[in-house]
């Protein structure tokens, strides 16, 4: 079943694809689906172990399941400090 | 935890955790420094998802007073753009004693520079610009550009 999700995008992430959030209705069981089906699109080049996510304004794991309605943030490498 | 887009006073913040059952305070500055991996910088830039860098930010200073008995502990970090010199980010601690200030000060900050979402973009004196730690993303900019 497709699902509405809103994806808010960083840094490099919110660059290259040209858009601070969007709102894509995707097949997408986990976090994991939503990157890898957004990724080609957008033309993120970093392999998704250095990247971060959350959902919900909830820091997650890339397997944590996406629901219908939720905002996934998609967090490129950070570098604080 | 606090997100802040004019100055880091760190006299001011040290001033803030005075208390009189402490005896040894450690505090830590980070500067922007004028180079990074052989180029010069000439300024950075900070962008910082602030709802989930404080939330996570008091997780780190929460989780460094279980490991360490120290009274109290605060950092502060910068968004925004900055200028080579200026403090990007500052960590306070007292304790009792100075052992547990400096280790709960190392792992405030080392924690703080994984796991928060704060992005740094590096611009250079040649005119190009890179996101740290963010490889391809350096040469995707870099073949952008050229």
């Amino acid at each position: 079943m497709k699902k509405k999700i809103t994806v808010r995008y960083f840094a490099v992430f919110r660059e290259q694809s040209g858009l601070a959030q969007e709102l894509v209705t995707m097949e997408a069981d986990t976090a994991r689906d939503v990157f890898h089906g957004l990724k080609d699109r957008h033309g993120f080049g970093e392999p998704i172990g250095h990247c971060k996510v959350a959902i919900n304004d909830e820091l997650s794991d890339w397997d944590a399941i996406v629901n219908d309605g939720d905002t996934v943030f998609l967090f490129p490498p950070v570098a604080g400090g | 935890m606090r997100i802040v887009s004019e100055s880091i006073k760190p006299f001011e913040l040290r001033n803030e955790l005075i208390d009189s059952a402490a005896g040894a305070y450690v505090g830590f500055e980070g500067w922007v420094r004028n180079h990074n991996d052989g180029q010069e910088v000439y300024h950075l830039e900070y962008e910082v998802y602030e709802f989930l860098a404080v939330k996570e930010g008091e997780k780190v200073i929460s989780e460094a007073k279980e490991r360490h008995p120290i009274l109290r502990a605060d950092c502060v970090h910068r968004s925004g753009l900055l200028e080579i010199g200026e403090c990007a980010v500052w960590v306070g601690v007292i304790s009792a004693h100075r052992d547990e200030a400096f280790a709960a000060c190392r792992y405030i900050i080392d924690e703080i520079k994984t796991r928060l979402p704060i992005w740094k973009k590096e611009y250079y004196s040649n005119g190009d610009s890179g996101w740290v730690n963010c490889e391809r993303c350096a040469t995707h900019e870099q073949k952008a550009a050229s």
